[in-house]
Formats: structure tokens, sequence, C-alpha cells
């Protein structure tokens, strides 16, 4: 098991290191000179000397690479270019409102799901089976960012009980701050919801024809005991798979809603620096949102080991 | 004499018919078959496969899709069991009738450990504490063969062979102590030097502890050697039953002595050619209306054909499903002969 | 061009679609309502150009936000553009995105996914690590940091998402053209002396068409979701040029004047997406009976 947990974990390293490689000379190497789209097409050459060496930019490309991963390492991620702050420090406040939203998002994209897809299978091909997958067809097709304007149409502009955007943020307690992240996370769970639950309903069917199904009802369990304590199990395996396929989803999804919704979260950071020309932003909130992505889908890898007894023999 | 016969019937099955919904359509997959099973007696259904021998197990253990239709009755100690709602067939299952089946590499649930998979029946009918069925489970394991039962009780399904997962579900089977135990090609997907093993264990412990059984088998072999009383299926029904001895001393249905001819044989002459029933059998959603083996019957004629044959006495319990049985009972000479 | 092996191992092998495909797919439900869905999409993107009620282009301050009516079936926009005008050419953008993005996924993804299955090995190792890397990165956060390297733009969106649909191409060519690799016509070929790549074009490629069918269907939807979000973000296709997911943008500022402006390109975007995906569910069942299974 441990054995198994570490080489995953080394995976994990590498997988970082590359995608931190790519992201730097995506942004640091492509583009050229960072100072001089800073200051625009007219200014000195003089006046873009002088910032690209207080940037540190006069320095070799595998310099600056480095000096970004051992600074990032003890949490120094550099000065923005456009305010002159720590780039954590602006990071950090804005993960006050990502990290609750994804997680928001993602608690309710399990619920719904895995209520739904158990109901389904529970209830395979009769009415209520038929009617929830037509929705989830529905729910699939829904562009997330349209089922959040159609949810500030219905709940704001109609009938008032949200705000149509903007974030109260945690000082005045939980409950205002979650208030407003309960419309941007219903709207990135329903659609995700939607997928998982499908996945969940075709993993429960496809377990509920093992024979072991048969062995445990010859038993004496009720149907309903069979699912619960033979099938779920079985079935989590492909539904996890895909939750973490799902979360990277979710993160990018964030970047989005947050637009919708006027939050101060990561997604508008980025928008933000983008417009500012701010690259030693962006590159951190990508690499940071990368990180987070690669991350879950190690968590999910060591997951399955703790459910299925069968994968530690398998991988040592 | 007849009422002191049943006082001791278990197991009472009569007129049973099942029609089950296939991809081609509604089939009549069991017609007509009727037995009773006294306690402590075995009994073994012999047929190719598709000819309704596990359907009809199935049935007995309330275990068919919920879209069959089953009539008749099925009454286990003057109970009825036809039409039992599925709550009360769950304190049957696993309690009074109990059931191993074909394939021990995926009928054990692949996440559990082998101990609480036995536990769970003691558990659910007998109210066994968690660790009274652990011990109980162990005690299984240890009758069942399995060597080391107190340190493995604790491993998962994929650690352990074919024989010994099979070992596994019959003390599944056996945790509550059965009147009937079903057992459906137990060793079929078992290797040739584990079968045996496998036979002689269910055998002892049927023996040991007066239980019925039911043993389900494609191979003639197997039946003669286990079981005291057999029915031979095809098409659905059963086509001859008797005691053992006597339908293997006077076979009186085509299909059993296609069966018979069929069987492979150790020390067979080189380039002997495998005899072989001609045709396949037919699909449960067309069967025909007289008699199910007629398409492929050597001795069939007109009247086969023409209306479903009643059961035929031949001997003493021994009955036969065919109109035929003058001339095919005397081709028995050759027939044992090959 | 018959030689021996092919000769046998062939008819009983390939799935052609059957005889009397047309026949049963006109009798598969999600098939015929996912098939007339994108025809109507199609209709509007090659209707669009020959013929829109206004021009998509010319602004007219005075006509703007009006209501439906006989001239405006959908009324105007805020810039007075005719939204139905709009709609229509918005369709050709969508399509003209899907079929790019899902055009760039397919072509390396079926190439990397053939060769890992033909070459195993470190190859193959590779190039799955390679794919579960890419994977990592949605398309929405590729066409971030593209947009920040080289400027927003239709390119840029559809850079982003081709990439973003290699890996699962990769992932689904190579279990496919695994499988077919181990079937006994393979190794028939193999031991006749056919190399890797005549049995990869010969046997493995016209064995997996049909899954890549449905997963090209599939792919489109969501090329055709993800465009729609990096327009709205303004990462995709740039004014003048209109896009449902611009249009949507344009409307969020106005949702307590013009909510219906809205609502319309997001039925678009649905219709387009579900017509897809019922057509994909469709062909699945249809192509590849054995895929099938409980949708």
């Amino acid at each position: 098991m441990s054995l198994f947990v570490l080489r995953r974990f080394l995976t994990l390293l590498a997988t970082l290191a590359v995608a931190s490689v790519i992201i730097f000379l995506v942004l640091d190497a492509l583009p050229g000179n960072a100072a001089q789209m800073l200051m625009g097409a007219d200014a000195s050459p003089d006046a873009v000397r002088a910032l690209a060496v207080k940037l540190g930019l006069d320095q070799p490309l595998a310099y600056r690479y480095l000096h970004w991963i051992t600074g990032a390492a003890v949490g120094d991620l550099g000065n923005s270019y456009a305010y002159g702050t720590p780039v954590a420090a602006l990071i950090g406040e804005r993960l006050w409102l990502s990290i609750p939203l994804a997680l928001l998002s993602m608690a309710i994209t399990v619920v719904l799901a895995l209520a739904a897809g158990i109901y389904t299978a529970a209830n395979h091909n009769r009415l209520g089976d038929v009617g929830v997958m037509s929705l989830t067809q529905v729910g699939i097709a829904l562009p997330n960012f349209w089922f959040a304007i159609l949810l500030i149409l219905l709940f704001s502009v109609k009938l008032h009980w949200l705000s149509a955007g903007g974030f109260a943020g945690w000082d005045d307690g939980i409950w205002p701050g979650l208030r407003s992240l309960l419309l941007p996370a219903i709207s990135l769970a329903v659609v995700q919801a939607a997928i998982l639950a499908r996945v969940t309903r075709s993993a429960v069917l496809e377990v509920l024809r093992e024979d072991f199904v048969r062995t445990a009802r010859a038993k004496g369990l009720s149907r309903r005991a069979v699912l619960w304590q033979h099938v779920l199990r079985n079935a989590m395996i492909p539904v996890m798979t895909v939750m973490g396929l799902q979360f990277a989803n979710l993160l990018a999804g964030t970047v989005v809603i947050e637009n919708v919704f006027y939050l101060p979260g990561l997604g508008r950071l980025i928008f933000q620096s983008i417009a500012n020309r701010d690259l030693i932003v962006v590159r951190n909130c990508v690499m940071l949102l990368a990180a987070m992505v690669i991350s879950v889908n190690f968590v999910v890898d060591v997951l399955y080991a703790v459910i299925d007894p069968r994968i530690k023999v398998h991988h040592l | 004499m007849v009422n002191v016969a049943n006082q001791n019937i278990l197991l009472d099955v009569q007129n049973l018919g099942i029609r089950l919904n296939t991809s081609r359509g509604p089939a009549q997959a069991v017609r007509e078959v009727s037995f009773s099973l006294r306690r402590g007696e075995t009994l073994g259904l012999v047929g190719e496969s598709g000819c309704g021998k596990s359907i009809t197990a199935l049935a007995l253990m309330g275990l068919l899709p919920d879209s069959a239709v089953v009539g008749g009755s099925i009454k286990l100690a003057e109970r009825e069991l036809v039409g039992l709602p599925d709550a009360d067939y769950c304190d049957i299952r696993g309690n009074r009738i109990s059931m191993i089946f074909q394939e021990p590499m995926t009928a054990l649930n692949p996440m559990h450990t082998i101990g609480r998979q036995i536990a769970e029946p003691l558990r659910r009918h007998k109210g066994f504490s968690a660790a009274a069925a652990r011990k109980e489970a162990i005690a299984l394991l240890d009758r069942v063969g399995l060597p080391d039962a107190a340190r493995r009780v604790d491993a998962y399904p994929h650690q352990f062979s074919g024989g010994q997962r099979q070992r596994v579900t019959i003390a599944i089977a056996l945790a509550c102590q059965p009147d009937l135990l079903i057992a459906d090609e137990p060793t079929t997907a078992l290797d040739v030097t584990i079968q045996g093993q496998i036979l002689d264990l269910i055998a002892d412990l049927v023996a040991e502890r007066g239980m019925a059984m039911i043993l389900i088998s494609h191979d003639l072999g197997v039946i003669a050697e286990n079981v005291q009383k057999m029915m031979v299926m095809y098409g659905g029904t059963v086509v001859e039953s008797g005691i053992t001895d006597a339908v293997f001393w006077r076979m009186g249905h085509p299909y059993t002595q296609g069966l018979f001819r069929a069987r492979p044989r150790l020390g067979a002459k080189k380039g002997t050619r495998l005899k072989t029933i001609a045709g396949t059998v037919p699909e449960l959603a067309d069967l025909p209306t007289g008699c199910p083996f007629a398409d492929r019957c050597p001795l069939v004629e007109g009247r086969c054909r023409a209306a479903f044959p009643a059961m035929v006495r031949v001997g003493d319990d021994h009955l036969v499903r065919c109109v035929r049985t003058d001339v095919s009972m005397m081709n028995l000479p050759e027939v044992l002969g090959a | 061009m018959s030689t021996p092996d092919t000769a046998i191992s062939m008819p009983a092998v390939v799935q052609r679609p059957a005889t009397g495909f047309w026949r049963r797919a006109l009798r598969h439900r999600s098939f015929v309502a996912g098939g007339a869905l994108v025809l109507l999409v199609l209709f509007a993107a090659l209707l669009s150009l020959v013929w829109t009620p206004w021009s998509a282009y010319d602004i007219d301050i005075a006509a703007k936000l009006k209501p439906p009516s006989s001239s405006h079936w959908l009324g105007t926009d805020v810039f007075g553009r005719d939204i139905v005008s709009l709609l229509l050419v918005g369709a050709r953008a969508t399509i003209a995105v899907g079929i790019i993005a899902v055009g760039i996924g397919l072509s390396f993804g079926v190439c990397l996914g053939l060769l890992a299955a033909a070459r195993k090995g470190w190859t193959e190792e590779l190039i799955m690590r390679m794919s579960d890397f890419t994977f990592a990165f949605p398309a929405v956060l590729s066409a971030i940091m593209l947009a920040a390297a080289v400027g927003p733009g239709m390119v840029t969106s559809i850079t982003a998402i081709g990439i973003f649909q290699i890996p699962t191409f990769v992932r689904v060519t190579r279990a496919s053209a695994n499988a077919v690799w181990s079937r006994e016509f393979v190794l028939a070929a193999r031991a006749s002396g056919k190399g890797a790549f005549r049995i990869t074009t010969e046997h493995v490629l016209p064995n997996i068409l049909s899954v890549l069918v449905v997963q090209a269907t599939i792919g489109f939807a969501l090329a055709i979701l993800a465009e729609a979000a990096l327009s709205y973000l303004g990462l995709g296709t740039q004014p003048p040029q209109p896009s449902w997911g611009r249009m949507l943008n344009e409307a969020q500022t106005l949702l307590f004047q013009a909510p219906s402006l809205a609502v319309y390109p997001g039925v678009a975007i649905a219709t387009a997406v579900l017509g897809l995906n019922l057509l994909g569910d469709g062909l699945r069942d249809l192509l590849d009976p054995r895929l099938a299974r409980e949708r």
C-alpha cells in the first residue's frame, strides 16, 4: 500500500515539474519581452530596458525558471508587475472565495449525482428512470454559464431572492458569504451532476449484473441491502474516476462562473491580469489551477487503493 | 403408506411453469415440471445448457427476474413459495434453501473479506453478533477444508484459487444449516483434479447434515455418482425421471440415450469419433408445439409433433415423456454397448 | 488485393454499417431526434452563407433593443442588430470551431492512439502519460495561457479546444485498437508476415471507425460548449464576428432591461449540444451494439 502511494507520489512530482516548465515556457518565453508588453509599443527602448532589469527579465530563461520554482517552494512568488505587491498575497486573498466555491459545488454535484444515479439504477427502465435520465440529457447540453444567467434571471431579476452577483465576504460570518456563493455553486454543480449521475447509473447497473450480486441475494439479503452493502462500493471505482476528472472541469468552470457573478476569485484575478499584461500573476494562477487538478487526480488514485483491496496487490 | 411419505416431503413442486421475457419475445422457459424431495434425499438435474435447469433452480430460490411469470406450485415443508413477497422469501433464502453457483471466480464480492461474506447470512438469519459470526465463519472454513482458516478469514477473494473460492461459497451456503442445498454446476468451472474433491466435500456435508440436495450438471458421470434420483431436462421440461440407477439401467427417452452416447470416455480407441446428437437445442422463444426433441430425434414420427407428449411410466417411479418408448427401449443394448 | 488471410478474416470481422442501417436508424428515437436538431443547426449555418433577414454586422443604434416584431422576429440587440441574423451567423462560427477542433483532436489523437497500440512498451507508456498530462489542462486553462501569451481570438480558442480533445481520442483509440490487436485475425495477419503499419491500416482502423465516429460526435458537442464559454469570456471569437457565446456576454450586462436576449443564444447552444449528444448515443447503439450498454 505505502509503496503504491509512494510511486504515485513520485509521478505526481514529475507531472508537476513538467507542467511548470510548459507553463513557464508558454507564458515567459513565447511573448518575447514582457516589459515591452507592459509599457506598450510606443515606450522608449531605454525605459523598456530599465523596466526589464527592474523586473529581473534580463536574466537567462533557466535562471528565471529556477528562481520561480525555488521561490514558490518557500511561498515567494515574486511581485506583480502591475501592482508591485507580492503575488502570493494577491492569490491567497482570492482563494478564500475560489476554494469554498469549488468545494461547495463539488459537494452539491456529488449529492445530486449519487442520489439520481442510484435512484435511476434501482428503478431501471421504469418511469422515474426515464424521466430523470431525460433531464440529465438536457442538463449535459446546458452551458454552465448560461444556466447561471438563467438562475440570475429567475432568482434575482424576477424573484429578488438573491443578489445577481458580488461577494459578501466572510467578515459578517459564514451565512452571507455562503449565500452569495449559492447560485454560482448550483450553476456549476447541476451540469456536472447530470454527467456524473449518468456515470453512476451505468456503473451501478453494471455491478448489478455481476454474479456476486446473485450470491448476496441467495444469502437472503433484500434488494436494498444488496444495493447498499455490495453494489455501491464496487460501482464507486468508475464514479470516482469521473469525479476526479470533473474536479478539473469544475476549477476551469469557476473561472467562467466567477465572471458571470462578478466574484472576486482566482478566475477574475486571471482576467484582470491578462488585461493588465501582468504575466507573472497569470503564470502563478495557471500553475496553481494545474497543480490542483493534478493533485486531485493523485488523491483519486490513492482512494482507489483504499476502496479496492485488489489494487494493492496488482501494483506492487 | 402414502401419508407417512407425505409427512417427510420437504419440497413439493407441481406443474411448475415459467414464462420469461427474452430479447426474442416472451418464451415458455419451463413447463410441466413436477417432482418432490424428502429430507436427506438427493436429486440430479441433467441436460444441455439452455434446457431450463438453472431457471428451475432460480425459481426455487425466488430469484427469477421481475418480468418472469411463474405458474404451478412450489411448496417447502407445506408452505407455498410461488407468489411469496420478496421480503418473506428473503427469510427463506440462505436460511432454509441455499445455493452454490457455477462460477466461483465471480460469485464472491471482490471488495469484502471472505469472513464478512460468510458471516452475512449468519447475522441476517440467526442474529449472530459480529464476533460470534466470525468465529462460526472460521469453523465453517475449517469444515470445508480451507487450510489455515483462522488467518485467512480476513483475506479477500482475489487471494484464493478457484477451488478455494468454491469452498468459500459452499461455506456461505451451509452457514445457516439449510434444509435444501441447490448446487448449480458447482464444479464446471474448476480444474478436473479439483472437481472430485469438491463433489466429495458436498456429498459428505449433505450426508453429515441430513440436507436434501438438488445437483445440476450437464455431466452424466457426475449425476450417476452423486445423486439418488435424477431428472433429464430438455426444452424446458422433464423428459425422463426416476431413481438414478433405474434410469441408467433402462433409459427410455431417445434424448437420454443420445446424452449417454455422447459422453466422452477415457480409453476410447484412437480415432473413434465422439458421437453427438444431431442439431442444436431449440430457442426457448420458438419451441415446437409437440415434443421439444422432435427435430433432433432419430425416432420421430407424425404424432410426436402433433401434441406435447405425456409422461409414460416405464418402471417403479421411472417416467419418460415419449410416445415411442416401445421402440426406444428396444434400442437399449445398442446404446449401452456403444 | 485479396490475400488469403484477408479473404478469410475480413468478412466476419469488419463492423460495416450493416445493410438496412438507415432502416434501423430511422426507428431509433434518439438518433432521429438528435439528427433533426443537428440538421437544424447545420441548415442555419448554411443558410447564413446565402441569406440572413438583416445584416449581422450593420449597427443601427436607433433600432436598439427592439422587441420582437414582423421585421425583427426576435427583436434587436443593444447595437440594433437583428437577433435572428446574429443567431444564424453564430451557428456558422460554432460549427466551424467544432469541426476544426475535433479535426485537431481526431487526427493527432488517433495517430498517437494507433501508435501506442501498435508499438507497446515505452512508446505506449510515454504517449499515455502525455495524454494524462494534457488532460489536466481543461480548454479554458490552455486558452487563458494562450490568450495571455499571444492574445485572444478564434485561433487561440480553436487551438486550446483542439489540444484538450487529443487525450480523449488517444484513450478511446488505444483501448479499442488494443482490443482489435488481440483478435485472432490480427494474429493470422502477423503470421502471414504483415508489418504493424499494414495491420493498422487494413485491420485495426476499419474496425475502430464506428467507435471514432461516436467519439467525434460527442467531442463536437464538448467543443461547442467550450467555444461558447471562451467566447463568453472574450477569449474566443472576437467582435464584430457574431457568436453565441459573445451574444450571451453582451446580453448579461442588460439582464434587467432585456432579459430575453440572454435566452435565445443559450437555447441555440443547448440545441446544438443536445442534438449532437443524442446523435452520438444513437450512433453508439446503431454502429456497435457491444458498446450500447445501459445508457
